[in-house]
């Protein structure tokens, strides 16, 4: 096992290579370098500004040392100072926004599972019965409603007319002089339409493939020598098929977890919810290059990191994959 | 072969509405400036944030502009960034996705190792970013919504590749004489179409998702053009008086991303029955 898990690390390493030289593209790609860009499109760019970029990217040293120093200090956490007029390290920015969107990211994703397995194998179970219908209906309406838009249409209804749950932040302003029980059902009543609805972009996605996997499960061998030793189809489906079919689930969720975090831009900015994708919106809105550089990096290892974590727990669940 | 697939596609009567969807959305698309009531421009001081009516039947914005009319010219907008958006990640996707495929060995390697790192960026960051760089035109919307979006037709395209690179037309081909080139695009090429076909339907869905998503948060389609995302940004800043800014615009989305999906998917049956169902 812990070879296995040596030798994804391992994989790792060009994985992480490769991303630097992305992120360096795109930090350089774009036409005319970052000091260029900001004295065309910004007019009161000041020559300090300038200076600055110059300065943080060694701009005038070839592009081979450019990319080595820069790699030097991302390997020690220096993402270099923001743009923004506090101008602080950009790692603290990011560190101290990281837990909310790492926590939303992981509350929804227990809810798409809560939610889409049950879906998914149930429809399965009862294929083309009026359930199996009515969740393939909901799937191809989930594949394509914008889920910003059914957070504002959730919003107008819940926060506005029926004024039942609040449309902004995750704490109410009185939040301090609130009993602990009631401060706890504050953060609840703040969170439920966020992470209700970056779910609601999943479940299509899993449920259909719950779905699917279910029914291949369902006309293996070992499945009909289940119902021939006599076992009660309650057992058969979820004691035997069940297990096999969720095995792949796990390497489902790791591969959401790009589209969950590239998500959060727009929840946190909808909601106004004080993590990374909101601090990353109003970055690129400011054109604070050190900062977008920093998420657009720790995004791809937040990514690299949830892969790894899939697939050790994929050899944990599955013995073939350890020894393959 | 082509009747046949042709039948089977009209036996599906979800695959039929998503095509009718997709027409009708072409149709309003070249005929707007007949269809739409107002001038999608047309400032009216006078009419600012008019609920519904028999004159403005979506009502107006925060402008006092024709809702309708916005709608009608932005179906156009959408149109264009989700077929262009596609077109450029189908070239990329394709010709990286037939080299890998055709050559393997360490074209495969590389390109392959490409599309990983690539997948290990949330699309939606890798948009931003790109996007802080350049001008939210339109143009360099539909260009990074392409040139971020080719992963998945080139993993598709590259398996195509592997399996019809094997058969005995492309030996065939080989035996009279023909170079890669001819064969990788004349020969094999011709035969991944299908694929490369479903994919950029559902393509065009994604990029109209995503345009709609960028627009809506004002880095996208910039007003005064009208595009449903942006639309919809008027919709949040007013959205405790004018709820038809938010809901009009949203279905028209969805209704468009749904044709796209279910034309696409229906297609896909109709090529191989097998596979209904899976994604």
């Amino acid at each position: 096992m812990l070879s296995y898990i040596l030798k994804r690390i391992g994989f790792m390493v060009p994985m992480l290579v490769g991303i630097t030289i992305i992120c360096f593209a795109v930090m350089h790609l774009a036409p005319g370098s970052p000091t260029d860009l900001q004295t065309q499109m910004n007019p009161r760019a000041s020559a300090e500004l300038k200076e600055r970029l110059r300065a943080m990217y060694d701009l005038d040293k070839p592009l081979h040392v450019q990319y080595g120093l820069w790699v030097q200090r991302l390997l020690v956490m220096d993402l270099g100072k923001s743009f923004a007029t506090d101008r602080r390290p950009v790692a603290d920015k990011i560190m101290e926004r990281l837990p909310i969107t790492i926590i939303l990211n992981i509350l929804s994703m227990l809810l798409i599972l809560a939610v889409a397995i049950p879906l998914g194998v149930l429809s399965a179970v009862h294929q083309d019965s009026w359930f199996d219908r009515a969740v393939s209906v909901f799937v191809f309406v989930g594949f394509a409603i914008p889920t910003f838009w059914l957070a504002l249409l959730l919003m107008i209804f819940f926060g506005v007319d029926l004024g039942w749950l609040p449309i902004s932040g995750i704490r109410s302003l009185n939040h301090e002089y609130l009993a602990p029980g009631a401060a706890f059902w504050d953060l609840v009543k703040h969170l439920i339409l966020p992470v209700g609805i970056s779910a609601f972009g999943g479940l299509a996605g899993l449920s259909r493939y719950m779905r699917a996997n279910m029914l291949e499960v369902i006309r293996q061998d070992y499945i009909m020598t289940a119902r021939a030793k006599g076992l009660s189809e309650f057992q058969v489906v979820y004691n035997h098929a069940l297990r096999n079919a969720l095995l792949p689930v796990i390497t489902i969720l790791g591969l959401s977890i790009p589209g969950l975090i590239g998500g959060s831009v727009i929840f946190e900015t909808i909601f106004a919810i004080p993590g990374m994708g909101q601090l990353f919106y109003m970055s690129v809105m400011a054109r604070d290059y050190p900062t977008i550089m920093g998420i657009l990096f720790i995004g791809a290892i937040l990514t690299l990191m949830g892969n790894l974590i899939a697939d050790v727990a994929y050899a944990v669940a599955d013995p073939r994959i350890r020894t393959a | 072969m082509f009747s046949e697939l042709w039948k089977r596609f009209l036996r599906n009567r979800m695959a039929v509405a998503g095509g009718a969807i997709v027409l009708f959305l072409f149709a309003v698309s070249l005929l707007a400036p007949w269809l739409s009531p107002h001038d999608p421009l047309a400032i009216d001081l006078k009419k600012i944030l008019a609920p519904p009516s028999i004159e403005h039947w979506c009502g107006t914005d925060q402008l006092g502009r024709d809702v309708l009319s916005r709608m009608i010219w932005g179906a156009g907008i959408s149109l264009k960034v989700g077929f262009v958006a596609t077109g450029i990640a189908v070239i990329i996707g394709a010709l990286l996705g037939a080299l890998a495929g055709y050559y393997g060995g360490w074209w495969d390697a590389v390109i392959m190792r490409f599309v990983d790192m690539m997948l290990c960026f949330p699309t939606f960051f890798l948009i931003l970013a790109v996007i802080a760089f350049l001008d939210p035109s339109i143009w360099n919307i539909m260009i990074i919504i392409g040139a971020t979006g080719w992963m998945g037709i080139t993993r598709l395209v590259r398996a195509d590749f592997m399996s019809l690179k094997e058969r005995d037309f492309v030996m065939a081909a080989r035996v009279l004489g023909a170079g890669d080139a001819r064969i990788i695009f004349r020969h094999i090429l011709p035969n991944a179409m299908t694929s490369i076909l479903v994919a950029a339907t559902l393509g065009v869905a994604g990029a109209i998702l995503t345009e709609s998503a960028l627009s809506f948060l004002g880095i996208g389609v910039q007003p005064p053009t009208p595009s449903w995302g942006n639309i919809l940004t008027a919709g949040k800043d007013n959205i405790d008086i004018a709820w038809w800014l938010s809901l009009y615009p949203g279905l028209a989305i969805l209704i468009t991303v749904l044709g796209y999906n279910l034309l696409g998917e229906g297609i896909r049956d109709a090529l191989d029955p097998r596979l209904r169902g899976g994604r």
